[in-house]
């Protein structure tokens, strides 16, 4: 796993209809902990994390792991997409396109519904399913594949205060579990809670980054500072 | 459910078995008269042949002989036959039988055609009131006819004016157009007396020589292609020109009046 | 038309019809056309008809073949061309779609002249059988199931793009995951191709040659009948039409259980 890492970004560059989006950027990403991303709204977290995921074409620049294996990363987005089956075979799904045995999808399956609270729900069909759980199963479905790195678009931006603690929850006991996570955020008090390392973007380009604890006591940029505090930055 | 599905399936699927298949083109009024109800089984059982009939419009029929997709074509447009042999398409003609035509038109008959001393002149009077009539329009044997007619009266069909209806179409459809349009119609007596929606036309001229309507059989040029069964042409026109077909197509009849004469000859 | 049953009904609409004194006024004449046809069409059915369940089974064979080959050709293709962007793509779907509004009767001429023995495929011998009008068919509403399934599976494809693509689908399994999640708007798709086969006479009566107990089916034994200018007899084999089109749908619904809630 760890020869997966670091995950190296050189002069990244994306533009889109004349307009230069994030860029030109440099980040590293070593082998551990959880990353979060953090910044105003058309900063470019997504954008940032879709480059690193692979999804999304670069017009400049290098983006290069050790060793790379797509299919060890996972993705989350904003708004969960649910395939119009039952809860059960979303989560199937991913193993199934690895045709992994279909007694161990069964096992997997039951040991996430379990995880997640939905076991009652697993012939559901999962549009039925609330916002809150829905992302859930996104969540499992991504970790089903017991990815190396887990990249998470702002998962909790649409949900309530319940179920951003349950996923919180599952968050923190996959890092534990070895998986990397990168995650964008603008909720900064989840930003606190979970953030090892921490990246500030703002315009498209990293205006700070570095080890979380520290940054969030003693900012060295006034834009930081001011968006720790709060404030508007642009 | 899923048994009653497969026997579905295999019931829909299932296949007779293939006798000596023949392809004769005909012409609508042909089949229109209802003859081939009576003859076709009289094949069957004294043949055996299982006689396919496309029934089209003439000019279709002898297209079809043309191509060399049938084997045989019957048809009552003389000019066209002789053409068709002409042109090595068939092999030769050979008359069967004739019926004869007749001019249909609303009952109350506003051109006064009861009356008309020929079929020219009826038809005259028809083009004098300008009263509503429809043509076949397709190039059959029939619409051929009719065009004969309007020529010996010395009137051209394609200068009349919208009284004269051109349809296109077989004589079945043309009919129910004249009964829905009460227009007089030129038709073989057969078609008419087996049509089954007359409305208010009724049948007022006829019996002029001139209406004298002969079908002949054409086997197609068996050169063509490998396919054509010349051979069942061949059986199939000694069986038609025989006393047996002779019984049958002199003795059909609707409501008591005989549709057809036979008149082929020995050779 | 052979066969007695035919020829009773139809007999007993001519003695009604040959008399114009008899006639009705014109208000009534065409309900009872309707009424003649309805009973027609029900004397037809439970009386088991012969000539009616040979033409009805020919039908339901000729489309049915005609519709599964359709489908298996046009689903995947119009799937395909949901996902995968080439360069003349967008004219494709226009074109398709135009095909959708060609005249089935100018299909029929095209195919009668490529299958004629006198054609490039007359050595098939497939001209006026069953055989020429599947084929016939097979091109009509082709375009029809591959329009109405592009359309369904490109908003799914918006929906799963993202997803897809981030799970490293090859584009194999893209299909076949849309073609599997879609299949509702998909089995719309093909009971639209059904439909347009089902009630077509133009094509099929130039390459099948509407020969008696070859070729004939509902709808060309309806043109023959209106043809002779036996309404009461076309409208019943027309109501025998629009039920087997009825039950089929019905059958195929029930069959898929699409419209069960919840459940997939």
């Amino acid at each position: 796993m760890s020869a997966k890492f670091p995950l190296t970004l050189h002069q990244v560059l994306v533009r889109r209809q004349g307009k230069t989006v994030i860029g030109p950027l440099n980040l590293k990403l070593e082998t551990d902990g959880v990353t979060i991303i953090v910044g105003p709204n058309g900063s470019g977290k997504t954008t940032l994390l879709r480059v690193m995921h692979g999804i999304e074409r670069i017009n400049g620049g290098t983006v290069s792991w050790a060793q790379d294996d797509p299919s060890k990363h996972a993705f989350v987005f904003q708004s969960p997409v649910v395939l119009r089956r039952s809860v059960a075979e979303n989560l199937a799904y991913p193993l199934r396109l690895l045709k992994v045995p279909d007694a161990e999808v069964k096992a997997a399956v039951a040991q996430w519904l379990a995880r997640i609270g939905l076991s009652g729900k697993a012939q559901t069909a999962a549009t039925r399913l609330s916002g809150g759980e829905r992302q859930k199963l996104a969540i499992a479905r991504a970790l089903i594949r017991k990815p190396d790195v887990l990249f998470l678009d702002e998962p909790c931006a649409n949900l309530d205060g319940h179920a951003t603690r349950e996923i919180e929850a599952i968050l923190k006991e996959s890092a534990t579990a070895g998986t990397r996570l990168v995650m964008a955020t603008h909720d900064m008090g989840q930003a606190r809670r979970l953030a090892q390392d921490l990246v500030f973007m703002l315009n498209g380009r990293i205006h700070e980054s570095g080890k979380a604890e520290p940054i969030f006591v003693a900012p060295k940029t006034k834009e930081l500072a001011a968006f720790l505090m709060g404030d508007i930055v642009v | 459910m899923k048994r009653f599905l497969v026997a579905t399936v295999a019931l829909l699927f299932a296949q007779g078995a293939a006798a000596e298949d023949m392809r004769l083109a005909v012409t609508t009024s042909f089949d229109s008269s209802g003859l081939a109800e009576v003859l076709l089984p009289a094949i069957k059982a004294d043949l055996d042949i299982d006689l396919r009939l496309l029934v089209v419009g003439t000019g279709q029929a002898l297209k079809l002989g043309e191509a060399g997709d049938v084997d045989a074509v019957l048809v009552h447009s003389k000019a066209a036959e002789e053409a068709f042999v002409a042109a090595g398409h068939g092999t030769h003609r050979r008359e069967i039988m004739y019926n004869d035509f007749v001019v249909i038109g609303p009952a109350t008959d506003v051109a006064g055609i009861r009356d008309g001393s020929s079929a020219a002149d009826a038809l005259a009077r028809i083009a004098a009131v300008q009263a509503p009539f429809v043509s076949r329009g397709d190039d059959s044997g029939t619409h051929k006819a009719e065009l004969a007619i309007w020529t010996s009266a010395g009137l051209a069909a394609d200068g009349f004016g919208p009284w004269y209806q051109s349809v296109g179409a077989g004589m079945g459809a043309a009919l129910n157009t004249a009964a829905g349009l009460d227009a007089y119609i030129f038709a073989d007596r057969a078609s008419w007396l087996n049509f089954g929606n007359k409305g208010n036309l009724a049948l007022l001229y006829s019996g002029d020589p001139a209406l004298f309507n002969q079908y002949a059989f054409l086997p197609v040029n068996p050169a063509k292609n490998a396919n054509i069964r010349n051979d069942l042409a061949m059986k199939l026109e000694d069986w038609l020109t025989s006393p047996r077909a002779s019984d049958l197509i002199n003795g059909y009849e609707i409501n008591g009046e005989a549709l057809f004469v036979f008149n082929a000859v020995a050779q | 038309m052979g066969g007695n049953s035919w020829n009773s009904v139809a007999i007993s609409i001519q003695k009604r019809n040959s008399d114009p004194t008899e006639r009705t006024s014109e208000f009534g004449r065409w309900m009872i056309d309707i009424y003649e046809g309805l009973k027609a069409a029900l004397w037809l059915v439970v009386s088991l008809d012969p000539e009616l369940w040979d033409i009805s089974l020919r039908s339901l064979r000729v489309t049915l073949t005609a519709l599964v080959v359709a489908s298996v050709i046009a689903i995947p293709l119009g799937t395909y061309l949901a996902v995968q962007r080439f360069r003349y793509r967008r004219f494709v779907i226009s074109l398709i779609n135009a095909l959708m509004g060609l005249p089935p009767v100018v299909i029929g001429l095209l195919v009668y002249i490529l299958l004629s023995r006198s054609g490039p495929f007359g050595v098939l011998n497939l001209l006026f059988t069953p055989t020429a009008m599947i084929i016939a068919q097979v091109i009509i509403i082709t375009p029809v199931i591959a329009s109405i399934a592009h359309q369904a599976m490109r908003e799914l494809w918006a929906e799963y793009h993202d997803l897809l693509i981030s799970l490293n689908t090859t584009k194999w399994q893209r299909i076949v995951t849309l073609i599997r999640d879609g299949r509702r708007n998909l089995l719309t798709a093909a009971l639209a191709g059904f439909g347009r086969a089902i009630g077509e006479v133009g094509a099929i009566m130039i390459v099948g040659g509407n020969i008696d107990h070859v070729t004939r089916v509902l709808t060309t034994a309806i043109a023959l009948e209106t043809g002779k200018g036996d309404f009461a007899l076309a409208l019943g084999l027309g109501f025998v039409l629009i039920g087997i089109a009825i039950v089929v749908n019905l059958a195929i619904h029930t069959l898929s259980r699409t419209e069960r809630e919840g459940r997939w």
